[in-house]
């Protein structure tokens, strides 16, 4: 899925990391670690094909079977559930869209609150809907930056049994709580 | 020390910076001893020979400037965004300069400081806002690749800009006097062709070596960055 | 179509977000009713009124005063044009949901055309308001001057679509945007002007020739403004 070497990334004169190898195939999760600020962001963000690296070789798949969940939820905040979905949906050409909308809603508890305006959510509700959101299209490769933000127990809970479900992809996480995903973990990255 | 002479002399610089200093040398004296003085208005219709070279010169800057930027964002080419930087640079200075020149030579031929009816300075005037911007737009976003793509966008618009908006001067001054425009400029005498010349080339020529000394004043920035954070790094 | 139908899709998201947040459109209208009601103020007219003039020099005078006030009304449109160009982008820029949008399979330039459809369909509503007012404050607004209003309007939307990508791509974004903007818009003001008073169809021909080149070369261009790579 993924292969790089030797990746570095600059902006301008600071430099954020360099000499980073990631391997990753299909059955993987790669768990990034490190404190703020450390380069875990613009890592995934590379990985998820967003960011050119300014250094380094780096082969990625096609954009379309990636899924990625940034530090912000990545939905619009003046419509609904349903609509943001709708429209990822089809732009990342999901077939049967309402049904996997649906069932998705179902999954991570959203359903009630599906046509009310996402602006009106807690943090902790916006992120399960940007869960749903990147699990829509079913992407091989997915690239998480701290999915475990802002979700209570119940959340965080519903996290959990989705990424076991998850083993057989291709799994980028960056998280604060390595502890959580340490039994799902194939390969570690830890940031200085 | 040596890689840097190394550089100098791949980029045959001493060579070029010495062509210039003798065209424009040349130049300035067909200029001031060669050229006829024109019947109508004297010694000061010389800035001619200057204000013309300049804005051709301006125009290949900027057209150097759109080539490099194309050749970024089909061939990737990893030095064009920064040949394209430069190009365009040394545009707007070439631009200022016919700004400059153009309105001295408005004073002189008119009497007013800035003249509508010059087609040419109107365009420059314009050429000059839009890549003024070109600069803003650089300092407002963070170096690297995007900031390399929209530089190069901006650049293709800009010589799209040029054929557009002369067109669209030619349009407004329709508006207000509704007479057909044949090309401007005197015919011009043997010797006047001949000096016109040598000053275009001079013009071209220091183009080419202020291009050169900036843009190898550039890539040795960078080395230099590159180096000093190689050393931090060992720290 | 799917590229039809993913232009239709994001337009069809501007729209809404816009009805919902009810924030730009009701802004652009009431800038272009100050603008006009301070452009009534900034070019007097009635200067035929004075006493002693021939009736010849007081239908130049009116002529004049005429085309003053269609300059103006250009103006007016071209800035709340760019009052509205400001904010096309923020909805993506404030949750970075660009990403999401980037990184879907579908071509990039959808959502270009997508913004510059939500734009002009703003702009028609405002414009829909503007030539009315117009007409009531100053002079009637005849069909040339429409027809180069709608042609100029593709021209702003196409080209302020994509100016207003590029400057959110950086900081002091609403400082950046008339600079990148304005420049590249001059010659749609020579066409809409030149028909709104000339008369001649050769100004909205021009307007064609602006739209045709510079639409092209924007929706050929977002990707590369749009990618961090």
């Amino acid at each position: 899925m993924i292969s790089a070497r030797n990746l570095s990334m600059r902006f301008g004169d600071r430099r954020v990391f360099d000499r980073v190898d990631v391997e990753l195939a299909l059955g993987d999760f790669l768990v990034v670690t490190g404190p703020n600020g450390a380069g875990k962001t613009t890592l995934l963000r590379m990985l998820a094909g967003l960011v050119a690296p300014t250094g380094g070789e780096l082969e990625l798949p096609d954009r379309s079977v990636v899924g990625y969940l940034g530090h912000e939820p990545l939905v619009y905040r003046e419509l609904t559930p349903l609509e943001n979905l709708h429209l990822f949906g089809r732009l990342y050409r999901v077939p049967d869209r309402g049904e996997r909308i649906g069932m998705l809603l179902e999954r991570f508890d959203l359903w009630e609150v599906r046509s009310e305006r996402v602006g009106t959510f807690s943090r902790g509700m916006q992120q399960r809907l940007a869960l749903a959101r990147v699990l829509l299209h079913e992407p091989q490769l997915l690239v998480l930056d701290e999915p475990f933000n802002a979700l209570d127990a119940a959340g965080s809970a519903l996290l959990d049994a989705t990424l076991e479900e998850l083993r057989d992809r291709a799994v980028v996480v960056a998280t604060h709580d390595p502890g959580r995903v340490a039994h799902l973990a194939t390969r570690r990255l830890a940031f200085a | 020390m040596l890689g840097v002479r190394a550089a100098l002399a791949r980029n045959r610089m001493p060579a070029l910076a010495g062509a210039a200093i003798v065209l424009v040398g040349l130049s300035i004296a067909l200029i001031f001893f060669y050229a006829p003085t024109d019947a109508d208005q004297g010694i000061s219709q010389r800035i001619f020979y200057f204000h013309v070279p300049i804005a051709l010169t301006a125009y290949a800057c900027f057209g150097w400037g759109a080539w490099k930027a194309l050749r970024h964002l089909w061939k990737g080419d990893p030095n064009a965004d920064l040949e394209s930087y430069v190009a365009i640079h040394q545009g707007i200075i070439f631009g200022s300069l016919t700004l400059l020149t153009g309105s001295i030579w408005a004073k002189i031929s008119w009497g007013v400081w800035w003249d509508w009816g010059d087609n040419q300075l109107v365009l420059f005037l314009i050429l000059f806002l839009f890549y003024s911007a070109y600069f803003m737009l650089r300092y407002s976003v963070d170096p690297g690749p995007q900031r390399a793509n929209m530089s190069a966008v901006y650049a293709l618009f800009g010589v799209v800009l040029i054929p557009v908006s002369f067109l669209a001067i030619r349009l407004a001054e329709s508006l207000i006097h509704p007479t057909v425009f044949t090309s401007q400029g005197p015919q011009m005498e043997d010797s006047q062709f001949f000096t016109f010349c040598v000053a275009w080339v001079a013009m071209l020529t220091l183009f080419a070596t202020l291009y050169q000394v900036e843009l190898a004043g550039k890539r040795l920035d960078a080395r230099l960055r590159e180096l000093r954070e190689l050393v931090g790094v060992g720290r | 179509m799917t590229y039809v139908a993913d232009v239709a899709a994001l337009a069809r998201k501007d729209l809404l977000l816009e009805l919902r947040a009810k924030e730009t459109l009701p802004a652009m209208l009431l800038f272009v009713l100050s603008a006009l009601t301070i452009m009534h103020f900034a070019v007097p007219t009635g200067g035929e009124n004075v006493p002693g003039l021939g009736a010849e020099a007081q239908a130049a005078i009116r002529e004049r005063e005429e085309i003053a006030s269609l300059g103006l009304l250009w103006v007016a449109l071209v800035f709340t044009a760019l009052l509205g160009l400001t904010r096309a982008f923020v909805p993506e820029r404030e949750q970075r949901v660009m990403d999401a949008l980037v990184l879907a399979p579908s071509d990039r330039s959808a959502i270009w055309l997508a913004k510059a459809i939500a734009v002009f369909a703003f702009l028609g509503a405002v414009e829909l308001v503007a030539l009315p007012a117009f007409s009531l404050f100053f002079e009637p607004v005849d069909a040339m001057t429409v027809a180069a209003i709608l042609l100029a309007n593709v021209g702003i939307c196409t080209v302020g679509t994509l100016t207003g990508a590029m400057a959110v791509a950086g900081r002091a974004r609403e400082l950046i945007l008339p600079l990148l903007f304005l420049p590249l818009v001059i010659p749609v003001v020579v066409g809409g002007i030149g028909a709104s008073v000339g008369g001649s169809p050769r100004y909205l021909l021009f307007l064609v020739l602006y739209d045709a080149l510079f639409g092209l070369l924007a929706w050929a261009s977002f990707d590369y403004v749009v990618a961090e790579r």
